[in-house]
């Protein structure tokens, strides 16, 4: 939308920006993969891939790393959505892990997204064969994630070494890599919370139920709102209460706190984006589990 | 406020890209770490999480530097090694901040910062003055053209808030940047630490009547970094869903396009019109920087990624041969006479460094001899490609004058250049203290009078391959139909304008170089120009279309087998050349690179030159150069 001739709204540069990226990666890869973790980054990321090629297809698959212990409305949703875009969905589960029963309860979260989810995310990208693989994190989000390339490269492990990243100048990415190695690629990079939720409240974007408010089961733990699932492992002491609450963000259901909120419409959503006082990763558990633990997970190869 | 105001708020703030640098210990996390606490840009939990950790490091001030500084490393070390990008808004501005390391191992990570932003905050440490990387970033700031410098003189508290010391920093800075291009500086006397000037307006320097920092970064006028004057559309990825469409997808990395409009497409030099233009929202009527669409064109052509679309009359350089200022930013120094690999825009070509003209020494801004560039240093460099990129000079157009260099065995980025000039086909060195001379009269108006449009058909074959007999059939015809044009023919110029040149490649290609000169001319006072010149080698016709303009230029190959020019050999030079007593004999004993992709391929083996003369005035009237239409032949 012009704000005025020929400038852009700020949206509207970010969405430009974005595109670009995404062209320049399926233009310059061989096998790009788009990591989608049915997320609201995930829907804008995905909204924006259908943009870049169209009338084409998006002309690379999507790769959902299910760890087991994902909400399950995420998983209906994720394969209604993918079906009606058109794209291809590869979903990988590190089978060897689930079925040796990691959760958190018992491993503790460190070990338990090592396995579940830094693992399985390199075995399932280094079983494709992927030389870039794009995902929705925002440097808005974490403060190591304000230290990430657009490009952000990856050796042979996986692994990210923040001390020695390349230049990235303008809009110029070098997208070389050597064999086994790999970029991470960040569209959104440079998005807001705020500037997702306003995306798609324009561009009506359908997102996971469980971003909207309704009356769930939760129970209180170390500060957080932990919603109950079948499978969820009760503390001693804990009594499941029902809530108004919605998801600020998705993750593992074990893992992942919710917040107290009325917001049950895109509109009412945006608002209270307007006056948070708290940022979006206060809900997840696992990014207070260590002093730094963003950086060293992403160290490890996480996203 | 209600949603739809809030709502319109936001879509009204603009977006202001800002870097901050300075040297070590400025105080540089300490003043973005104040401006995000006191313009609400931190989260509750986060101002939690730091004054947590600045208990711990047994502190009672809060220590803001811990905002920014994102890495392990960092903290522990309180340094900044690398870019941090932080998010904060106001109701009238949206930000981003690109905190950029001072520290001077890490130049390149400030620049990588700086390389996107509207505006360069630059602190001085009041009770130190004015230090090296101080000015070594905003040397590069002036580099990378960005429009707004903001000095911020931080720790005024430790100067006893002196207007003095200010002043006299203010003269420092101001005599050492007055050989810089820097259109806007602004100073701003701050304590980072107290929030002085930051956000707050300080009581304690009464004797400052201008903005806050935080008031300036909202007001200050947003020119942008884009230009929409020229269009430039470098081609990204080609769409092909299905046989009925075909798009080019891509940024528009300056100006504006419209449907309808005529363009061109280069290296090609096609011509064709826009027939769609398809953005995010789908079909619109235009595009400009940055916008991120499709084009469909009217005309089926060969476009691959890397090509660039433009539009007629306004072209970038076709060069192969470029000088640009690089900031040099890996451990290995530069390697002159190295392969490299230089991506510019959608490009990426092979080019080796020719030469380092000079290394610029960022204190005393001289120039200093160099034979190479190391780590964090900055410099001019002649640049030979091994394929033509389409560029224009940085300071005029940022997307299409920067490029990158990248090292083909470590696969790192080890430079970033900027495009400063163009090289002159051959020499070069004279042209540089010319300024040209624009009259009033423009090459659009002696056409119109003319009732044509200018153009070069350039012929190109070997000898006897029929060249000269059908330039002058050509002409009679075109004259015939009331045109006005003018054969070139290679052997006439050389008894005249060419005499004191022989047959070596270097004596050819400056005999090209002459002759495309000519033929620009002409074509500017509004002639057809026919050419027949055997002109052997690709690189000269390119230099030759560079020099008259890819859009008024078309490539026809005259194109008969060496055995029937030389049954043919009306001059009797094959048989001079067979008995070696012609050296460098064009098919004998010198080689022909025929064109790749002739606007024209005239198979005169086999037609005859009438024939061959009507396919022509058909490509002609084609591409608009003629319209058998727009007017009659005279007396008609």
């Amino acid at each position: 939308m012009l704000v005025e001739p020929l400038r852009l709204s700020t949206l509207d540069q970010l969405e430009a920006e974005s595109i670009h990226i995404l062209r320049e990666v399926a233009a310059e890869f061989e096998r790009p993969v788009m990591l989608y973790s049915v997320g609201k980054d995930s829907s804008v990321m995905l909204r924006l891939a259908q943009k870049a090629f169209a009338p084409g297809r998006v002309p690379f698959p999507l790769l959902h790393v299910d760890t087991g212990l994902k909400f399950p409305e995420m998983l209906a949703f994720r394969d209604r959505v993918c079906a009606e875009a058109g794209v291809e969905l590869r979903v990988y589960r590190h089978e060897e892990a689930i079925a040796g029963g990691a959760n958190p309860y018992d491993l503790g979260t460190v070990r338990c997204c090592a396995q579940l989810k830094t693992q399985a995310l390199l075995n399932a990208l280094a079983a494709g064969g992927y030389d870039a693989a794009f995902g929705g994190a925002r440097r808005e989000e974490e403060r190591s994630r304000a230290k990430e390339r657009v490009y952000s490269f990856r050796d042979r492990f996986g692994q990210w070494d923040p001390r020695n990243q390349r230049p990235e100048l303008w809009n110029l990415y070098n997208g070389r890599v050597g064999q086994g190695e790999s970029i991470r690629v960040f569209p959104l990079s440079n998005w807001t919370e705020l500037d997702i939720w306003l995306y798609i409240h324009r561009e009506q974007i359908e997102v996971v139920p469980l971003y909207f408010a309704a009356e769930r089961p939760v129970v209180r733990r170390a500060g957080q709102l932990i919603p109950v699932y079948a499978d969820t492992r009760l503390l001693p002491g804990e009594q499941p209460e029902p809530v108004v609450c919605r998801c600020r963000t998705l993750g593992c259901h074990p893992c992942t706190g919710v917040v107290e909120s009325t917001a049950d419409t895109l509109e009412a959503i945006v608002a209270e984006m307007m006056a948070a006082k708290q940022s979006e990763r206060t809900t997840r558990v696992i990014d207070h589990d260590q002093d730094a633990s963003m950086e060293q997970k992403k160290r490890e190869g996480y996203f | 406020m209600d949603l739809d105001s809030l709502l319109a708020q936001v879509q009204r703030a603009d977006l202001l890209r800002f870097a901050t640098a300075g040297s070590v210990d400025d105080g540089k996390s300490t003043l973005i770490g104040r401006l995000l606490a006191d313009a609400q840009g931190l989260y509750d939990d986060q101002l939690a999480a730091v004054r947590t950790a600045s208990t711990r490091n047994g502190q009672v001030e809060i220590d803001w530097a811990l905002v920014t500084d994102g890495l392990k490393a960092e903290r522990e070390q309180r340094i900044t090694i690398d870019v941090a990008y932080r998010h904060f808004s106001t109701p009238r501005r949206r930000f981003i901040i690109a905190d950029t390391p001072g520290h001077e191992q890490y130049t390149r990570n400030m620049a990588t910062g700086s390389s996107t932003a509207d505006l360069a905050v630059i602190l001085v440490d009041a009770s130190q003055g004015v230090l090296t990387q101080s000015k070594r970033h905003g040397f590069i700031a002036s580099q990378l053209g960005i429009p707004h410098l903001v000095v911020a003189v931080n720790k005024m508290d430790l100067v006893d808030w002196s207007e003095d010391t200010f002043c006299r920093l203010r003269e420092a800075y101001l005599t050492w940047s007055a050989k810089l291009r820097c259109p806007d500086i602004t100073f701003i006397p701050v304590s980072a630490l107290l929030g002085d000037n930051v956000a707050r307006r300080s009581e304690h320097m009464p004797w400052y009547d201008g903005p806050t920092l935080l008031g300036h970064l909202e007001s200050v006028p947003l020119v942008g970094t884009g230009n929409l004057i020229d269009f430039r559309f470098p081609v990204q990825y080609v769409s092909r869903p299905n046989a009925e469409f075909r798009g080019y997808c891509g940024t528009v990395a300056s100006g504006v396009v419209r449907l309808d409009e005529e363009v061109v497409v280069l290296p090609s030099g096609r011509w064709s019109r826009v027939a769609r233009i398809i953005g995010p929202q789908g079909d619109v009527d235009h595009a400009f920087w940055p916008q991120a669409v499709t084009l469909c064109l009217a005309d089926e052509i060969d476009i691959a990624r890397g090509d660039m679309i433009v539009r007629a009359g306004n072209l970038p350089w076709t060069a192969r041969e470029v000088e640009a200022i690089c900031v040099w930013m890996d451990e290995a120094p530069l390697r002159v006479a190295q392969p490299y690999l230089v991506k510019h825009t959608t490009r990426s070509v092979k080019a080796e460094v020719s030469e380092v003209t000079y290394r610029i020494d960022p204190n005393a801004l001289h120039r200093q001899p160099a034979g190479t560039l190391g780590l964090n240093e900055i410099g001019r460099v002649r640049l030979h490609l091994h394929q033509p990129i389409l560029c224009d000079e940085y300071s005029r157009n940022r997307a299409t004058g920067s490029f990158i260099l990248v090292d083909p065995t470590t696969n790192g980025t080890v430079a970033a250049g900027m495009v400063i000039d163009r090289l002159h086909v051959a020499g070069g060195g004279a042209a540089r203290n010319i300024t040209r001379h624009r009259g009033r009269v423009t090459p659009g108006e002696r056409a119109a009078l003319l009732g044509q449009e200018p153009a070069t058909l350039w012929l190109t074959g070997l000898s006897g391959s029929g060249k000269s007999t059908v330039a002058y059939a050509l002409e009679e015809e075109l004259v015939a139909l009331g045109y006005t044009c003018m054969v070139l023919d290679g052997d006439n110029l050389r008894h005249g304008l060419c005499r004191d040149l022989g047959f070596s490649p270097a004596d050819r290609a400056e005999n090209i170089r002459r002759l495309a000169e000519v033929a620009k001319l002409f074509c500017d006072a509004g002639l057809i120009v026919i050419t027949a010149f055997i002109s052997p080698y690709r690189a000269d016709r390119d230099s030759a279309r560079e020099i008259i303009g890819a859009d008024r230029f078309l490539e026809a190959y005259v194109d008969a087998p060496l055995a029937e020019c030389e049954r043919r050999d009306p001059k009797g030079l094959y048989a001079k050349a067979r008995s070696g007593e012609i050296p460098g004999f064009t098919g004998i004993s010198a080689p022909y690179e025929a064109p790749e992709q002739p606007a024209l391929h005239l198979d005169s083996g086999s037609r005859d030159v009438p024939s061959l003369v009507a396919e022509t005035l058909g490509e002609l009237r084609r591409r608009g150069v003629i319209d058998a239409g727009r007017r009659a032949a005279p007396g008609a």
